[in-house]
């Protein structure tokens, strides 16, 4: 059953019916779902957990919603992967992938849409919309035609072709934006008031679809046997997530699933480190991060990684506060970075990244470098998008080693030339 | 002739239920106080004690956010729309 008590403003406090309700009338500050945690402890335990299905809704008694069949594609419990090799060309020890290019559309978008739209579907709306950089257009398309609602999905017009061509197929409507997503953004944000009975995943519904997010804490802690780790790399968009795994693992502090780290009384998960990750072309956060700013200061976004090109994000403040008090940092990388971190995951663990997920990586090996992230550490980094999504990025640096006539020598021939095969083995071979 | 601002959902229990409103041209911080001798309590939720915007309320001119302009002495002319909107949105 559900254990929420209603919304309440992050900023002036003031209490909510949990309705489909983001902003505060009173300051605009954001709405965020509070739980009576005394009622969900005593219904949670590691084995509920453990026996429930092989996704996400194993943490239902975590999540805002009630009873009812959850809207699912199966996404969430994706593989945390102890990354060994790419941990020793980083200088790192004990290292993990969170694996989320494994979720049904390929992103970590699927947790906090199949929660957002079970609590649609439960406040009886018929209609779902996004404002989306693509992979929640993706999610919300697939999931929506999953639950026989209809969809909305808005997005910049200059966004990668796999990303629509993967949102159009599901039959929503799609309207490509002539702008770039802060348009996009603005644009549903009005629209919500206008359409109040569709339910805008990040807009109205975003307390609920947010807290999809809490997942990825909840999934790390038990996948490495109810504890947490040291410290996390997420990357930074509207830093809706970074601030909401941060929620995660403190809620599975509080409610006795694992043990505190040792904080002090106000923070006792305080010691799991949050870093994030931004590129370079969009990076406002981490440069209000350096700066020691305490507002984030909006930009235009320029970068490769289109899925965090958001250049006035709506949690970027929240986001500084989480890094800050747990003694994380935040960085930023540059688009030849973000190419080389991809290929780097790729051929140390097999895992094929989008550019979020290289950002990713890279500032990983950055703060690696820097000392912040360090050798002592159980580090887990989130990689949250499929490369099939953003192969453009791809066309001019990845190429076959060579194109050949299907004959043994040519083989030997193209893989001496690339250096595969020794001096020595060519001769053999071609003979 | 006159702007056009748009109101969104949360205000408009101050503007009668109105998502549009109609006042004489100026820069943004007039516009705020023509809203505000017609529907009392709008400018308290605009703008902090210091006068500024508060930090969750964006607003635009012809689709640009007036951070990027300048800021509540932006000017809005004639004809133009001008969209009040919660921060808080996307990702």
């Amino acid at each position: 059953m559900s254990h929420v008590r209603g919304l309440t403003c992050r900023e002036c406090g003031r209490a909510y019916a949990a309705e489909a309700l983001h902003a505060c009338e009173f300051c605009f500050g954001p709405l965020e779902v509070s739980y009576d945690y005394d009622e969900m402890a005593a219904a949670v335990s590691r084995e509920a957990i453990a026996a429930g299905p092989p996704n996400l809704w194993r943490y239902r008694e975590l999540l805002p919603v009630g009873e009812g069949d959850p809207v699912s594609l199966g996404a969430g419990f994706t593989p945390l992967v102890r990354a060994d090799r790419l941990a020793a060309e980083l200088g790192l020890g004990e290292l993990w992938v969170k694996d989320d290019t494994r979720n049904p559309t390929g992103s970590f978008k699927d947790r906090v849409v199949s929660v957002a739209l079970t609590k649609a579907r439960e406040l009886g709306f018929k209609v779902a919309a996004c404002a989306s950089t693509g992979n929640l257009a993706n999610s919300v398309a697939a999931h929506a035609a999953r639950a026989g609602l209809a969809s909305v999905v808005l997005v910049p017009s200059d966004l990668e072709r796999v990303k629509v061509l993967t949102t159009a197929v599901f039959g929503g409507q799609l309207l490509a934006v002539e702008g770039n997503y802060d348009d996009v953004n603005r644009l549903c944000a009005e629209l919500a008031s206008d359409y109040p009975d569709w339910a805008f995943v990040n807009v109205n519904v975003r307390p609920y679809y947010a807290e999809g997010s809490k997942t990825l804490a909840f999934e790390v802690a038990e996948q490495l046997g109810w504890r947490l780790p040291d410290h996390v790399v997420v990357p930074v968009a509207s830093g809706s997530q970074l601030t909401k795994i941060d929620k995660g693992f403190r809620e599975l502090v509080r409610l006795g699933l694992v043990a505190a780290r040792g904080g002090h009384e106000d923070d006792p998960a305080g010691p799991v480190r949050i870093s994030g990750a931004q590129p370079e072309g969009c990076s406002p956060v981490a440069t209000a991060f350096r700066a020691g700013a305490d507002h984030v200061r909006p930009v235009k976004p320029d970068t490769i990684a289109k899925s965090l090109a958001i250049g006035d994000p709506a949690d970027g403040w929240y986001a500084l506060e989480v890094v800050r008090r747990t003694g994380g940092a935040l960085g930023s990388v540059s688009d030849a970075e973000v190419l080389e971190a991809i290929r780097l995951l790729a051929r140390t663990e097999g895992i094929f990244a989008e550019t979020a997920g290289g950002v990713t990586i890279a500032t990983l090996a950055r703060l690696a470098r820097e000392g912040v992230v360090r050798d002592d550490e159980r580090v887990v980094v989130y990689v949250t998008g499929n490369g099939l999504k953003t192969v453009e990025a791809f066309s001019d640096t990845v190429a076959p080693t060579a194109t050949i006539r299907p004959r043994l020598d040519e083989v030997a021939e193209a893989l001496g030339r690339s250096g595969f095969l020794g001096a020595g083995d060519h001769e053999r071979e071609a003979r | 002739m006159s702007v056009t601002v748009r109101v969104p959902s949360q205000l408009r229990t101050l503007t009668g239920g109105a998502g549009e409103l109609s006042v004489p041209a100026g820069t943004v911080r007039q516009l705020i106080s023509s809203v505000e001798a017609d529907h009392p309590g709008i400018e308290a939720r605009l703008l902090d004690e210091q006068g500024g915007l508060r930090r969750f309320v964006n607003v635009f001119v012809a689709e640009e956010d007036v951070r990027y302009l300048d800021g509540l002495d932006t000017k809005v002319a004639d004809g133009a729309t001008v969209s009040i909107v919660p921060a808080v949105a996307g990702g």
